[in-house]
């Protein structure tokens, strides 16, 4: 179903996906190291200083004007988590040439200029240009504090943040606003050193082109250390501590986000991953699931009410926006959604309908150069590899007994509320 | 069926117009896994005062009604659409902008059975008293979603500041004040007025057999009677050329400012090739000015005025078209006034032609880029259907653009009397 050839160039694992489908290619560079405290912020300014200058283009306006030329390549990075592990990514898409005018080799380019981007970066003396730094430190001040002001986003991470206290996972992948003031052009450069030499790295390529010269490519621009096999980081998530815990906050929102966090107690790496992934469909993935018909259709709660598995950690998240006077309400018809799982409270046709709707959520992923990638990337992250053609037959075996079994083990672990500053909790206006 | 073939792109088209006026586009994409299916009027949230089907008058309808109506359309007698879908395998969606209404499938299996459902749930419209009501608490919740997010807030800020009358003004999704008043007996007047097949257009992208699929919605189609419908009268709102405030200032509790620049475009051509090459000039001179390679763009973010939140973009459709340009920043006040010395101190002379042609060159890239993705077509090619234009002239058109069309915009739209600023600010500042 998808032709991905895997190929070891020295440390960079090479993914290669040849097809003609799309007018563009997609290069997407991948450094995963484990989730901590001492290196998040350093990994969160690192892609950022990087995409800012070269030694060919040190400054943003050369470097972007340059790829402007390349009939406007796109270049974008950012971080994320999966499970405890901090991944950078960096992408390039650019123009399929023969689409054009002009027969300009526009890949080979492009890989030529990734390759400069990681190895030949714009220097000051053998470390970071200090005004570069100094700028993205400040860039990514802004991006910390961002997140504030988007209530949707601030609730995830605050139940996040709450739910995995003490755990790598509360980290949030754009790093920690107090470390942001200590960072210098020189730590940040040494920081560049090692997660050069140590991080596993991984380059996929999407696009109209053969794996022979995407190998090619990379021997001759990709010259890294070996590395020591690095010990996995263990992603799987505590069991909660006792009682369950609820965690009010009040501002100035006329919405309330009620979001809840579980553990689920199964993970990728486990045989049950097909049936949690059905558990969570069933329950509030899609717009046939429970929390839609019950919080929304049903009871005109909320606009949005949906969940979201990670399924690396091991975690199960449900949101939703709801009036602040009804947060009994809405709590009470999600804990019954839950208990109806444990009961095994739901039809053949809810099984058949998730079923229907995973496999085309997974198909219609993989036509996106992006979205290959991400399912692609799961099993670079986990010891458990699943092929694309298992993802279909997997979930097609999947058995009530099987959900049932999954929801058993989901246990509920915190409740984050963000409301407004007058309601109280039982709904009635404070004076 | 017609066949227009996109050497330069690859592509082949098939069209045909249905008996009663519904125009149908299929765009086979070998390859894809997905088909992607939008049915859509034209018809948004600024057609707020029109003559009903089969009536003289012009009549004002509440605000946000076209988007309560797409809601609506989901639910019928037996259950909701939604439902069928998912059983199908597929993915539904709608959307309402200010001048169209969409409603959308994907599927990578069962595509037949999708596409008449698709076309069967928006003919067949259900709307009870008891449903009504009850979607006005959803919406409502989605209005108090909008409320708080002050991306949204500048955004449209900035949008009412720059007109006066034009419904444009007027989010999309109404107020929770406007939306009581809708009612049953409303929503039917709408559907019937703006849901003839002769003012709606179906496209279909994916790995189909376009002749069985044309064939498929000739027979739908021939099932179905509708009455006579002459073109839709909409009232035509006087709007002055110029802004209506030259700044909004509204305080939130957040912890940055944000700032958003409007331009309003004093006038925008009606239709066809013309209003394309309008538009292409006015994102081209965007692009020059505030790009990332651009010295503005530099000079800006080095002063920590702009971060990756910074964007620009011009949206022109029926009868208005508009350009925004800001987003985070840690002075509002200077970030507007800096835009703005960019904006009219701009003089298309000063362009050098190498400049000018690399911005093309990023511009035709980022148009290939766009055609990976079946929405991105479907969508975009049904919104310039609607205006005599075409997606796929894009290229073309692109190639053609001269300085003096750059110039034109510029001329007509960065001036004083053309600009209005919106600024959110931290409550108590």
């Amino acid at each position: 179903m998808v032709d991905e050839k895997v190929t070891a160039v020295g440390p960079v694992r090479v993914h290669t996906i040849s097809t003609d489908k799309y007018k563009t290619n997609t290069i997407v560079w991948k450094m995963k190291a484990p989730l901590a405290k001492e290196t998040v912020t350093l990994r969160a300014l690192l892609p950022y200083v990087l995409q800012s200058g070269t030694a060919d283009y040190p400054s943003v306006k050369a470097l972007r004007t340059y790829l402007d030329e390349l009939y406007g390549a796109t270049l974008n990075v950012d971080l994320t988590k999966k499970g405890e592990h901090h991944i950078m990514t960096i992408r390039i898409d650019v123009a399929n040439e023969r689409f054009l005018p002009e027969q300009t080799p526009l890949l080979a380019k492009a890989f030529q200029f990734l390759a400069d981007l990681l190895f030949r970066p714009a220097l000051d003396g053998g470390r970071f240009v200090t005004d570069i730094v100094e700028q993205e430190k400040r860039a990514l001040r802004q991006r910390i504090q961002a997140v504030y002001d988007d209530k949707m986003r601030y609730a995830n991470m605050r139940l996040v943040e709450e739910m995995c206290k003490g755990e790598p996972y509360a980290l949030s992948p754009n790093g920690e606003l107090e470390d942001v003031d200590g960072i210098t052009a020189e730590g940040l450069y040494r920081y560049y050193e090692r997660a050069l030499a140590e991080d596993e790295l991984d380059l996929y390529v999407i696009g109209d082109v053969a794996e022979e010269a995407v190998l090619h490519a990379v021997k001759q621009r990709f010259s890294l250390p070996d590395r020591p096999k690095r010990e996995r980081a263990s992603s799987v998530s505590v069991k909660p501590q006792g009682e369950v815990r609820e965690v009010i906050e009040r501002q100035d929102v006329k919405q309330g986000k009620l979001n809840i966090g579980y553990r689920t107690n199964v993970t990728y790496e486990d045989d049950d991953y097909y049936a949690l992934q059905m558990f969570n469909g069933i329950f509030g993935g899609f717009s046939h699931s429970k929390l839609f018909i019950n919080v929304r259709e049903k009871a005109s709660l909320a606009y949005y009410a949906a969940s979201r598995l990670e399924s690396h950690k091991g975690l199960l998240m449900v949101m939703s926006g709801i009036e602040p006077a009804n947060y009994e309400k809405a709590r009470r018809i999600i804990d019954e959604q839950m208990q109806a799982m444990k009961n095994g409270d739901f039809t053949d046709e809810e099984m058949a309908q998730t079923k229907a709707v995973i496999r085309n959520q997974l198909l219609e992923t993989l036509d996106t150069p992006r979205g290959l990638v991400e399912v692609l990337y799961h099993n670079v992250v986990s010891t458990r590899k699943r092929p694309i053609d298992e993802w279909m037959a997997g979930t097609d075996q999947v058995t009530r007994e099987d959900v049932v079994r999954v929801a058993d083990k989901v246990e509920l672990d915190t409740v984050y509320f963000l409301t407004g500053m007058e309601a109280t909790k039982d709904g009635k206006t404070g004076v | 069926m017609e066949k227009r073939v996109y050497e330069t792109l690859h592509e082949e088209l098939f069209y045909e117009k249905m008996d009663n006026g519904l125009d149908v586009y299929i765009l086979p994409k070998k390859g894809f896994n997905k088909t992607y299916a939008t049915f859509t009027t034209n018809y948004g949230s600024v057609d707020n005062q029109f003559v009903p089907l089969g009536k003289t008058e012009m009549k004002r309808v509440p605000d946000g009604i076209a988007h309560f109506l797409e809601h609506k359309l989901f639910e019928k007698e037996d259950g909701d659409v939604f439902q069928q879908f998912s059983k199908q395998g597929a993915s539904a969606n709608a959307f309402t902008t200010f001048t169209r209404t969409a409603y959308l499938f994907s599927s990578t299996d069962n595509v037949e059975k999708n596409l008449e459902t698709l076309i069967d749930f928006v003919q067949t419209p259900y709307f009870s008293d008891k449903t009504v009501e009850k979607e006005k608490g959803i919406i409502g919740q989605e209005i108090r979603m909008y409320d708080d997010n002050p991306d949204w807030r500048v955004y449209f800020g900035a949008i009412e500041s720059m007109y006066h009358n034009h419904p444009v003004k007027i989010d999309i999704a109404g107020t929770v004040e406007s939306i009581a008043q809708i009612t049953k007996e409303l929503l039917y007047e709408c559907y019937e007025t703006f849901y003839h097949p002769s003012n709606m257009l179906l496209f279909v992208v994916g790995p189909v057999d376009e002749q069985k699929m044309m064939q498929q919605i000739r027979d739908n189609q021939a099932k179905k009677s509708f009455p006579q419908a002459p073109e839709v009268k909409r009232f035509a709102y006087e709007e002055p050329s110029v802004v209506a405030e030259k700044k909004k200032v509204i305080p939130m509790h957040v912890q940055t400012n944000k700032c958003f620049v409007g331009i309003k475009a004093p006038s925008v051509p009606e239709a066809g090739e013309q209003k394309l090459r309008h538009e292409l000039a006015f994102h081209v001179a965007l692009d020059y000015l505030f790009g990332k390679s651009s010295p503005h763009y530099e000079r800006l973010y080095r002063e920590g005025l702009i971060d990756d939140t910074f964007m620009y973009d011009y949206t022109e459709e029926r009868g208005f078209g508009f350009a925004l340009i800001g987003g985070d920043t840690r002075d509002a006040e200077r970030l507007a006034s800096e835009i703005q010395t960019v904006l009219l101190s701009f003089s298309s002379e000063a362009v050098k032609k190498e400049e000018f042609e690399r911005v093309k060159k990023k511009k035709i890239g980022a148009f290939l880029r766009a055609l990976n993705s079946p929405e991105y077509i479907a969508n975009q090619f049904t919104r310039y259907a609607f205006y005599g234009s075409n997606l796929f002239d894009i290229l073309p058109a692109l190639s053609s653009l001269a300085m003096d069309d750059i110039a034109a915009v510029a001329s007509s739209c960065f001036r004083d009397s053309q600009i209005a600023v919106c600024e959110v600010v931290p409550k108590g500042q």
